[in-house]
C-alpha cells in the first residue's frame, strides 16, 4: 500500500499538524518508504494468533474509586501559555 | 588530589561513607567538568549547579548524622524525559518550551530519596525518537569518542545520547535513561558504557513523558556493571500510579555482580547473524561466546524465527502509541502556543512548529495505521506478530535457556550528519535491529562494552534475560566486563 498526496494532507489534518504544499512531496516519500518497510509483516501467518494487549501477564491493577488528591488548580494551569482565574484560555469556539 | 570524577559510583560511595571526601567536593568536581566540557559535547540541556550544591550539602549532613542513603552524595545526570519539579523538562522538544513541572517523576523521586544529587538535565532525541541524538531541538550531542587519528564528530547513539555521552565523558557519575526500542542499550554500546533496560514494569513510568507506553522502560547508564546494578536498585519500585508497575520486591542487584555463571545456559540466536553484518561485529560476538564458555557457561544455539519482523512491527506499534500519547501537546495546557484563526488552526500551527521532523513523521505514520480502513492490516497484524515474537523467547526459555547473547548494534558509531542515515529513515531505524525485539517482548536487556572497532570506537554486546531476571544479566555482564576490560575516550574536548 502506498499513500498519495491527498492522503498525506488528510492524515496531517487528522494529526492536527499544519503542512504546506511544499512539505507534502517529501512527507509522502518518507511515509511510503516506512510503509514499504513494514509491508513485509503481511507475509507472516498469524492465523489463530491473538494480538498482544499486555506485555506482562498481569491483571490490570485497580484502585479504589475515591479522591486521592486535588485542589491543585493553580499547579495544573501553572505551565499553560494563556490562563485566567485558573481556566485555560483558547480561541473562541462558539460564536 | 586525583580527579574525583574518575571514581565509579561504588568507589565514590566508599570514599563518602568513610569521609575521605565530601559530597560537596564530589559535586563541585562534576560541576567544574560540565562547565569545561558542555559547550563542546552538548550533553546537558540544563545544568542545575545551585540545586546540586544544596543537595550535596544535605547529603554531607546525613552522612555526618549516620543517615546515609544507598546513593548518598552521588551526582547524577537526568534524561530530559523525566519530570523534575521546577526544573527544565522538555523531552528535548520545542513544543514543551518553558515547561517546569510541579511534580517529580517516580524514578527520580526514588533516586533523591536515596540521597543522590542532581547535576542537570541531559540531551536526547526529541521525545526519545531517534538513534543518534540528532533530532533534539537543542542540537546533536557529540560523542566523546572519535576514531583513532580523526577529528570527525561521531554520534553518541540515541535516544539517550546525552546520558551515554555524559557518563563516558565523566560529566556525571551515572545517568537515568529510557529505552523504547534500544534507547539505553544502543547509546551505551556506542560510547563504551553499560546500560540496562529492565523488564517492562520494573521501573514506574509515572512522570516520564510517554512515547510508546507498552514499550517504554526507564533504566540506568553507568560506567560499569556494578554501578548499573546500584542505580537500578534505587530506580526500580512498585508504584500504584503506574498500573503496569509490577508488585515484586526489588532484589539486591549488586549481589549478583561477579556471581558465577558456571552451568548457566546461554543461547546464541542464529537470526541475529544478519546479512551484511561487519566482520568485526561477528568477531566480537564470537569473543563474547568464548569468554562466557571459559567462565563455565554452556553455549547453546537457539532460534528466534520471528526476529526479522520485530523492527517492522515496532514501526507500527510505537508510532501508533506515540500518535495517541503526543495528542496532548496542543498549545493549551503547557509549552508552546502558535496562534491561528480558530482553535483547530491554533492546534495545527502549534504542532507544526513545535514538533521536529522525525516526531511529525512518526505521528503521521501512527495516525495513518490507526485510521479507519487500515487498522486491521497494519496495527492488528503488528500486535499479532508481537505475540509471535514474545512466544519465540518463551519457547527458548522454556527449553532451559537462562539468557541470550547477541551483538548490541550492527556497527560502531557513525558520523554526525551521516548522509545515508539522514536521507533514509529506515536506514536509521536499522540501528535498533538487535535491541527492539527485547522491548516487543518486555524482557530485560543489558549492553556491555566488549571491545573496540578497527577505527578505535567502542562496540558492545547485549545480554537478554528472562522476565525479572536482571540478576543473571549482571552476573554474565560482569564476566564479559572482566574479560574485555573498560574503555574510556581520549580527551579532546
Amino acid at each position: 500500500m502506498s499513500v498519495d498526496a491527498d492522503t498525506v494532507r488528510r492524515v496531517a489534518r487528522l494529526a492536527r499538524i499544519a503542512v504546506t504544499e511544499d512539505d507534502v512531496p517529501a512527507m509522502q516519500n518518507e511515509l511510503n518508504a516506512i510503509l514499504g518497510f513494514v509491508e513485509q509483516l503481511s507475509e507472516v501467518d498469524v492465523s489463530g494468533v491473538e494480538p498482544m494487549t499486555s506485555v506482562t501477564p498481569m491483571e490490570m491493577k485497580k484502585r479504589v474509586d475515591g479522591v486521592t488528591e486535588g485542589d491543585r488548580a493553580s499547579d495544573i494551569v501553572a505551565n499553560a501559555p494563556l490562563t485566567e482565574d485558573n481556566f485555560f484560555l483558547v480561541p473562541k469556539v462558539v460564536e | 588530589m586525583t580527579d574525583l570524577t574518575g571514581l565509579t559510583i561504588a568507589q565514590a560511595r566508599e570514599k563518602l561513607t568513610t569521609k575521605q571526601i565530601s559530597a560537596v567536593e564530589l559535586t563541585e568536581a562534576y560541576i567544574g567538568a560540565i562547565e569545561a566540557a558542555n559547550s563542546s559535547l552538548n550533553a546537558y540541556v540544563a545544568v542545575t549547579p545551585d540545586k546540586a550544591r544544596e543537595m550535596a550539602k544535605a547529603s554531607d549532613a546525613r552522612i555526618a548524622d549516620g543517615n546515609a542513603g544507598a546513593l548518598e552524595g552521588i551526582p547524577l545526570g537526568i534524561k530530559d524525559l523525566f519530570a523534575t519539579e521546577g526544573v527544565h523538562t522538555q523531552a528535548a522538544s520545542h513544543i514543551l518550551d518553558g515547561f517546569k513541572p510541579r511534580y517529580e517523576s517516580a524514578v527520580t523521586a526514588n533516586l533523591w530519596a536515596d540521597g543522590a544529587v542532581m547535576l542537570g538535565k541531559l540531551n536526547m532525541d526529541e521525545f526519545a525518537m531517534g538513534s543518534s541524538n540528532e533530532t533534539s531541538h537543542y542540537g546533536p550531542v557529540k560523542s566523546p569518542w572519535r576514531a583513532t587519528g580523526s577529528h570527525e564528530d561521531r554520534v553518541p547513539g540515541g535516544s539517550s545520547g546525552g546520558s551515554a555521552a555524559a557518563v563516558a565523558a565523566r560529566l556525571c557519575a551515572g545517568a537515568t535513561a529510557t529505552d523504547t526500542g534500544g534507547s539505553i542499550r544502543q547509546p551505551a554500546a556506542l560510547t563504551g558504557t553499560v546500560g540496562i533496560k529492565p523488564t517492562y514494569g520494573r521501573c514506574s513510568r509515572w512522570g516520564i513523558a510517554a512515547f510508546a507506553s507498552s514499550l517504554d522502560q526507564a533504566g540506568p547508564i553507568a560506567r560499569d556493571v556494578r554501578d548499573c546494578a546500584i542505580l537500578l536498585k534505587s530506580m526500580a519500585s512498585t508504584d500504584a500510579r503506574d498500573t503496569t508497575s509490577v508488585d515484586r520486591e526489588v532484589p539486591d542487584y549488586e549481589a549478583s555482580v561477579g556471581r558465577s555463571v558456571k552451568g548457566l545456559r546461554i543461547g546464541i540466536p542464529k537470526e541475529y547473524r544478519m546479512d551484511g553484518m561487519p566482520a568485526e561485529i561477528e568477531t566480537l560476538w564470537q569473543q563474547g561466546i568464548e569468554w562466557l564458555r571459559d567462565a563455565g557457561a554452556e553455549i547453546v544455539d537457539v532460534s528466534l524465527p520471528h526476529t526479522k519482523y520485530a523492527l517492522p512491527a515496532y514501526y507500527i506499534v510505537a508510532p501508533a502509541e506515540a500518535s495517541s500519547n503526543l495528542a496532548r501537546y496542543d498549545g493549551v495546557r503547557y509549552g508552546l502556543r502558535v496562534p491561528g484563526g480558530n482553535l483547530a488552526e491554533m492546534y495545527e500551527n502549534t504542532r507544526a512548529e513545535g514538533f521536529g521532523r522525525e516526531v511529525k513523521r512518526r505521528i503521521m505514520i501512527g495516525t495513518y495505521v490507526l485510521s479507519a480502513g487500515y487498522y486491521d492490516a497494519y496495527y492488528l497484524q503488528a500486535q499479532k506478530v508481537r505475540t509471535l515474537i514474545k512466544r519465540d523467547f518463551e519457547t527458548v526459555y522454556a527449553d532451559g535457556i537462562d539468557a541470550l547473547l547477541t551483538p548490541a548494534t550492527p556497527s560502531a558509531a557513525f558520523a554526525i550528519g551521516d548522509q545515508e542515515m539522514n536521507s533514509d529513515p529506515v536506514k536509521m531505524y536499522l540501528n535498533d535491529v538487535f535491541t527492539v525485539t527485547v522491548n516487543m517482548a518486555g524482557l530485560p536487556g543489558l549492553a556491555v562494552p566488549a571491545g573496540l572497532s578497527g577505527e578505535g570506537l567502542p562496540l558492545g554486546l547485549q545480554l537478554i534475560g528472562r522476565p525479572f531476571d536482571e540478576e543473571t544479566l549482571f552476573a554474565a555482564g560482569s564476566v564479559i566486563e572482566k574479560a574485555a576490560g573498560s574503555f574510556a575516550p581520549a580527551r579532546w574536548w
